[in-house]
């Protein structure tokens, strides 16, 4: 079977010795510190407006004037959206860093 | 139907259709043909997955809810912005990083079993025609009303159009045409809004005073339960939004537009500010409409509220800003159904002809004619059952659209990312168990069963929710950890690979 045979000869990689190098977990360990936190903090501000809104009406009181804090509310969501984009890009580009480097010496340097 | 609009609005339409034309010469390979070749930049995908996002659920039916229902409409649009940090933070990246045409690719970067490439594509295809015959029936409600057409005129005018640019452009004129309604939709939107504001001198304080005396709803405008009264409903509709996205073919297929998952991440941040902008708008287009239209006003114009916004540019700027306001809307399904059409062949074409029956093996012509014929496919069957649907609720098939995306593609797609366990098994049970659940609850929902004939059939419904998902989607997630655990297959060696390619961006072997 001349096709397995070649699969075979091109998958020289060790996947399994790169995803154990230090770079690597380092990399997964600071993506997880990063993402989890946010992940759940942007979904408990999300479902706290249904929720506060279903369950109570301590949100339909004027913040100002005629605009209440469930309105407030909504639009503190548009701005955390923003704010965590922001601060997602940032943090991206330095794990781009990082996975170059390990592309380059986990990867590429043991061909 | 008076001059104007007429020009107008064939001006547009030629514009969209000459962009077609050059893209389709530079569509020669099947990459082309899915994917625009890989090579847009990160604004331009940005903008081309802001042009699929706003549909015209967005444009028509969350201004008409904001008209009719002030506060409580405004939930949808927030529902739709914060999924894109869910898009961002979870999927954007590790999904351009693994896959290649479609989201079965993907998954099968951990798998190759077949079964699951075919559940793949059917979960795929059951998502684009709901959407789609959405799209397509409120085409024909807006055509035919500003134009004062047939509906069956109008749904085979878009359906038609949408097939030439499918045919001949594939995703690049789709891309393209995607990109220019986006742009104009939001031209047209801050144009509506500026006036709005200016009505008011400016002043958002005294726009939110004076709205709440024009409706019938007095104070209760403002607050939130005038129309979501039962709290689970309105957390279900909320989860299906916030999850939905991030499982939509269409918007997924978008990823692999662009040449790396650093592209990909850059678009969805364009995107995320245009939608963002957009949705903050949605306000302005739905107070102005309450204001400026009046309630009874936009009630008969269409019952779901679907009008407000082109009445409103109406009311604002006489019959230029409307015929403007209408074409955009065209532009805007018509973007939306190319870009439904394309996941759906690419789900036929790729995964099920190419992959499936071909094993990989089809030429890259065969490919390309497979796909165009399942396009055809694609758009016929979802014109023929448009031209049926046309007296079902709009609103109930885009929240079931998102709530199979979000119970049978986002489970596997998170356990494929960023679960060791994970396995073939699992990823079959996973989407079949919220593929099910959610088609399942829906028809026995109060979506199709009502006392007062409001529904499909008269009856007591026996699912109490409008949107199933709170119940649907852990039913995917458990579905598919079951559907792990009780099998004893795995592969640890390659999901070290999918862990470390999905992480690191390294395409080569």
């Amino acid at each position: 079977m001349p096709v397995k045979v070649e699969s075979d000869y091109k998958k020289n990689t060790d996947f399994k010795k790169v995803e154990n190098s230090r770079k690597f977990k380092e990399l997964i360990n600071q993506r997880k510190k990063f993402i989890i936190p946010l992940t759940i903090f942007f979904l408990v501000f999300y479902f706290a407006l249904p929720i506060m809104t279903s369950y109570s009406t301590i949100l339909n009181q004027s913040a100002i004037g005629d605009i209440s804090w469930a309105w407030l509310f909504a639009f503190a969501q548009f701005v955390m959206t923003w704010v965590l984009c922001i601060v997602y890009v940032k943090r991206s580009a330095k794990f781009d860093k990082q996975a170059d480097e390990i592309i380059e010496e986990e990867i590429e340097g043991e061909r | 139907m008076n001059l104007i609009v007429v020009i107008l609005f064939l001006a547009i339409v030629s514009l969209t259709l000459v962009i077609t034309y050059f893209a389709a010469k530079r569509t020669q390979s099947t990459g082309d043909f899915y994917t625009a070749g890989g090579g847009l930049t990160g604004w331009q995908n940005g903008l081309a997955i802001a042009g699929d996002y706003l549909s015209a659920a967005s444009f028509l039916g969350i201004a008409g809810a904001i008209a009719l229902y002030g506060f409580d409409g405004f939930f949808y649009s927030i529902g739709f912005l914060i999924a894109y940090l869910v898009v961002m933070f979870l999927v954007a990246e590790p999904l351009r990083n693994l896959g290649k045409y479609t989201l079965a690719d993907m998954i099968n970067s951990r798998f190759d079993a077949k079964k699951v490439r075919a559940v793949a594509a059917i979960s795929t295809i059951t998502i684009v025609i709901f959407y789609m015959i959405a799209q397509l029936v409120g085409a024909g409600a807006l055509i035919q009303l500003l134009f004062g057409i047939d509906y069956w005129m109008a749904v085979l005018l878009v359906g038609v159009m949408m097939t030439i640019y499918v045919l001949f452009g594939g995703m690049t004129a789709t891309s393209w045409v995607q990109i220019i309604k986006a742009v104009l939709l939001m031209l047209g939107t801050v144009i509506i809004a500026f006036l709005v504001l200016m009505k008011f001198n400016f002043n958002i304080f005294q726009m939110f005073s004076e709205v709440k005396t024009v409706t019938s709803h007095g104070d209760a405008y403002l607050q939130p339960g005038l129309k979501y009264t039962v709290p689970l409903d309105t957390i279900s509709l909320m989860l299906a939004l916030v999850l939905g996205t991030a499982g939509l073919p269409h918007i997924l297929m978008r990823f692999f537009t662009v040449k790396d998952a650093r592209t990909a991440r850059s678009s969805v941040v364009t995107a995320t500010w245009v939608v963002g902008i957009f949705y903050i708008l949605t306000i302005f287009l739905g107070f102005g409409a309450a204001a400026f239209v009046g309630e009874s006003n936009i009630l008969e114009a269409n019952p779901a509220g679907n009008m407000a916004a082109p009445l409103l540019a109406e009311a604002l700027g006489g019959d230029l800003l409307m015929s403007f306001v209408a074409a955009v809307a065209f532009a805007t399904i018509l973007a939306v159904v190319a870009g439904l059409v394309l996941s759906g062949a690419s789900a036929f074409a790729h995964d099920i002809y190419g992959q499936i029956i071909k094993k990989g093996k089809a030429s890259d012509r065969e490919q390309m004619l497979a796909a165009k014929w399942a396009s055809l496919g694609v758009s016929v069957f979802s014109i023929l059952l448009s031209l049926f649907a046309q007296s079902l609720n709009v609103a109930f098939l885009v929240s079931l659209a998102f709530c199979v995306a979000a119970s049978a593609n986002l489970p596997v797609i998170l356990y494929t990312i960023y679960w060791k366990r994970f396995n073939t098994s699992g990823a079959i049970t996973a989407m079949l168990s919220g593929l099910l659940t959610a088609i399942i609850l829906v028809s026995m929902s109060p979506n199709v069963f009502a006392l007062d004939g409001s529904a499909i059939f008269v009856g007591d419904p026996l699912f109490p929710l409008t949107n199933p998902a709170l119940i649907s989607v852990p039913v995917g997630f458990l579905g598919g950890f079951l559907g792990t655990i009780l099998s004893k297959e795995l592969d640890p060696g390659r999901y070290a690979e999918v862990k470390v390619r999905a992480n690191t961006g390294y395409r080569g072997n």
